[in-house]
């Protein structure tokens, strides 16, 4: 079904502004966010409804780090790489916090071309998006096929409480596993920028809906989520 | 009278809506099995939960039997008694009540009762369904794997759930989980839909305060269930890799079978915050639509405005916003710090009030009303009695001075029956009664509903009123046979008795019902567009059953709030809401 036309909105929409606006919008009809199209307001509910599992996540994780008897692994120790001779704490973490940051960045330049119709600088920022995103992951794997070569296992590691192994390869694997779903979207959704799907109105595979250039948007939606989270995880198991 | 002017509409002609943009079904199978239509999905959801409901009759069926005739029935052995409990509260709480509730009437109420054509996102919502569907499936194939179902009680505590010695412990433990998971997972894609299509997709005029507290009802549970779910996706994720990874979330140091385990370090009670931070909002997520439900049934068949219409809205709201922080009531005896059962006491008292005040209105909606005692609204007013009966209990357990020596007895088993077993079922018969008529085009048989809703209340007081009196003797509860104990006078295995007698008469009258379903498909009398003389969108629409789309070409616009019974002056007892006000008569409206 489309969306409703909205033709009585932009008369109320000037004459209120501030608290009384937002009152003004969730009091009229047809719409409670009035400009938000049923996507976006779809992708921040699911957001919100993820920001719980992340948080029961790392809620859980510092919780088992607080209580256990044994000690915990210090993660600077752990994490640390040695480069050309230089034992650098937290190093790969550093690279992995920067190129998850700068994919950030891409996105939001995306997402501005994307509503100037620029489909070529559309696709190609998204799939540099893409491309550090994936390797983030890339990284990722790398670090747990070092920590694994180490001896952490989920069920043990041989520095201390058996949970540092189990909370860190189940935390970074979710955020991994989100990571890598944002990147398989990505492409998708590049592939369709550059084709032209959305200046010909082409109907969707499975939904036969017509898309917009909104969806690069809500595709940003995803992925700056995506990275906020990161930031917590960075904050919590690594810097804590 | 809700009140947003209706000035902002006045001139305004209704949405048409040149090209109906639907999803259109090109054969049979996209039309009636992978069905993006709404209405075709709630009648899946609906059939499926009921399907599984009657598994989880029978297996309440064998738990009675074992219970009122302990030694009797040689067949139930006390593992497989646990297995029944187990399977029986999970199915009955999960994949029955909040799939009916949200997956069923959410799906077919919402739109029809905002005034939209479909859920905003169809294709998700038709994999709600069928993920939902591989979730009973897997449900139920635990029946038949090595070792059964697992046996650890509905809510799965550790250490003993994943443990050699618990039911269930091979196969059972670790379908159970996954059937969760992807519950969860299907759930959250029909979730995302009812909020958003509630939020946005509602037609003109349809401001948030003149929906049916149906919608306000179901909207509020899936709200909360998008931010409760999480917590047992996340429970239930970590307990799986504790048993097939051999993690410790959950898990302590403990000697197995004479040995010491793999397992250390882990927090049985991290996984008791998080199934209740999930499992105490779930007894909202069933309530709350059955207020929102029994809202509309009364005023309906009251013909009366319901009372309070705003302060019902803020109850439920507040009861949705409260019942985040009243979870560890459930664990008084899991030896939590006592300040905090303090503070749990106190929210989950302080949670009675907006409670109290949704009783009390359902009350002065029935003051000197024109009751209509017909099925639904006797299943409606059942309702509000077993409702309070359950309440006023839980009053008893939310203190914790009180909750100590009840814990783990049948005075539990008998208020979380009566309050979110009894009292939601009777407002799904309730509303089944009322809405058949809009599903079908035919009514039920009314003499049969009559005898279904007499034996199903009265044998359900019977089945759960004397269990609150074992409660109090201390008859625990989980227990495969209590034997011959100095605390539980004979009398008591007589009572025993008589509510498994009560619970066989009670579970084969549900077939009178079923057989009633599905007669009326063909014999039922025809009812017409709007038999009850309701005034809200569903029981306007231009076809009966509502045709894919709804609606025709032209959205209904809304005038008014759901509630105008009886109003003083007008020629019938009830406006529908697409009625105008007389002064006001826009170009192309309905009349």
């Amino acid at each position: 079904m489309t969306e409703t036309v909205l033709t009585n909105i932009e008369k109320r929409r000037t004459t209120t502004v501030g608290w009384q606006g937002i009152v003004a919008d969730w009091s009229s009809d047809q719409r409670a966010f009035k400009n938000v199209s049923w996507g976006k307001a779809m992708m921040w509910i699911f957001l919100l409804s993820d920001t719980f599992i992340f948080g029961c996540f790392l809620l859980s994780y510092m919780t088992a780090r607080m209580s256990t008897a044994v000690p915990w692994p210090n993660p600077s120790e752990v994490f640390a790489l040695t480069i050309a001779g230089q034992h650098i704490p937290l190093i790969l973490i550093a690279i992995m916090t920067f190129v998850l940051i700068s994919s950030s960045g891409t996105m939001a330049m995306a997402v501005n071309f994307g509503y100037r119709h620029d489909r070529r600088k559309t696709a190609i920022l998204m799939l540099v998006t893409a491309a550090f995103g994936a390797t983030f992951v890339g990284m990722q794997a790398f670090e747990w096929t070092k920590l694994i070569m180490e001896g952490v296992r989920p069920w043990e590691n041989p520095w201390g409480a058996e949970q540092f192994g189990s909370c860190f390869f189940m935390i970074t694997g979710f955020h991994g596993t989100h990571v890598t779903i944002g990147v398989i979207f990505l492409i998708i959704i590049a592939r369709k920028v550059w084709r032209g799907d959305f200046e010909t109105e082409r109907r969707g595979f499975f939904t036969s809906r017509k898309g917009n250039y909104e969806i690069v948007e809500i595709t940003g939606l995803y992925w700056h989520f995506v990275d906020l989270v990161w930031v917590f995880i960075f904050a919590f198991f690594y810097l804590w | 009278m809700v009140d947003v002017p209706s000035d902002v509409l006045a001139g305004i002609p209704p949405a048409e809506v040149g090209e109906v943009d639907l999803y259109h079904p090109r054969s049979w199978w996209t039309r009636y099995v992978f069905s993006q239509d709404a209405k075709i999905i709630a009648v899946q959801y609906a059939m499926t939960a009921m399907a599984i409901g009657m598994v989880a009759l029978v297996l309440s069926w064998l738990m009675r039997l074992q219970l009122g005739f302990p030694g009797t029935f040689s067949f139930i052995d006390p593992s497989q008694y646990l297995q029944f409990i187990t399977m029986h509260g999970m199915i009955m709480v999960i994949y029955l009540l909040t799939a009916l509730f949200l997956g069923g009437f959410g799906n077919y109420l919402i739109p029809l009762m905002v005034g939209a054509r479909d859920m905003v996102f169809p294709y998700a919502n038709m994999l709600s369904y069928w993920i939902y569907l591989l979730a009973v499936l897997v449900l139920v194939a635990t029946f038949f794997v090595p070792g059964g179902p697992t046996g650890a009680g509905w809510t799965l505590y550790p250490p003993q759930a994943i443990l050699s010695g618990s039911p269930g412990q091979e196969a059972g433990i670790i379908m159970m989980l996954v059937s969760l998971i992807l519950f969860i997972i299907g759930f959250t894609m029909g979730g995302l839909n009812y909020v958003v299509t509630v939020l946005q997709g509602r037609t003109r005029g349809m401001t948030l305060m003149r929906l049916p507290l149906t919608v306000w009802g179901i909207f509020t549970a899936t709200v909360m269930a998008l931010l409760a779910f999480p917590a047992l996706f996340v429970a239930s994720v970590m307990m799986l890799f504790d048993r097939l990874l051999g993690t410790s979330f959950f898990m302590p140091t403990l000697v197995e079978m004479g040995q010491l385990g793999k397992y250390g370090g882990g927090s049985p009670l991290l996984f008791q915050h998080l199934f209740w931070f999930f499992g105490h909002p779930e007894v909202y997520i069933v309530a709350l639509p059955a207020f929102g439900i029994v809202s509309d049934l009364i005023s309906t068949h009251a013909r009366k405005n319901i009372f309070g219409y705003r302060m019902m809205v803020w109850a439920i709201v507040g009861i949705g916003a409260m019942s985040f922080v009243v979870w560890a009531h459930h664990m008084y005896v899991s030896g939590m710090n006592p300040k905090f059962g303090f503070f749990f006491a106190t929210t989950t008292l302080i949670i009675a009030i907006p409670t109290a005040i949704k009783v009390y209105n359902w009350i002065l909606t029935l003051w000197r009303g024109d009751i209509h005692l017909t099925v639904p609204m006797l299943f409606a007013l059942a309702f509000i009695i077993t409702f309070v009966n359950g309440g006023l209990t839980g009053l008893f357990l939310g203190n914790v001075v009180v909750d100590v020596p009840l814990s783990d007895t049948m005075f539990v088993v008998a208020h979380f029956h009566m309050v979110m077993g009894v009292a939601p079922i009777m407002v799904v018969f309730g509303a089944i009664y009322h809405w058949y008529p809009k599903v079908t085009g035919r009514m039920l048989n009314e003499t049969l509903g009559r005898f279904h809703f007499w034996v199903t209340f009265l044998g359900a007081y019977a089945i759960f009123f004397p269990m609150h009196y074992l409660g109090l003797l201390g008859v625990p509860r989980r227990y495969h046979d209590i034997g011959g104990t100095a605390f539980v006078p004979a009398s008591a295995h007589d009572l025993n008795a008589f509510m498994s007698i009560a619970a066989l008469i009670v579970g084969f009258a549900q077939l009178v019902f079923v057989f009633n379903m599905i007669r009326s498909l063909s014999k039922g009398e025809d009812a017409g567009g709007n038999p009850w003389n309701a005034t809200t969108l569903e029981w306007q629409t231009p076809q009966t059953p509502p045709a894919h789309g709804n609606w025709g070409k032209e959205l209904p616009v809304v005038y008014r709030w759901a509630y105008d019974y009886s109003v003083p002056g007008a020629a019938r007892d009830f406006i529908p809401q697409n009625e105008p006000p007389a002064s006001l008569t826009p170009k192309g409206a309905h009349p």
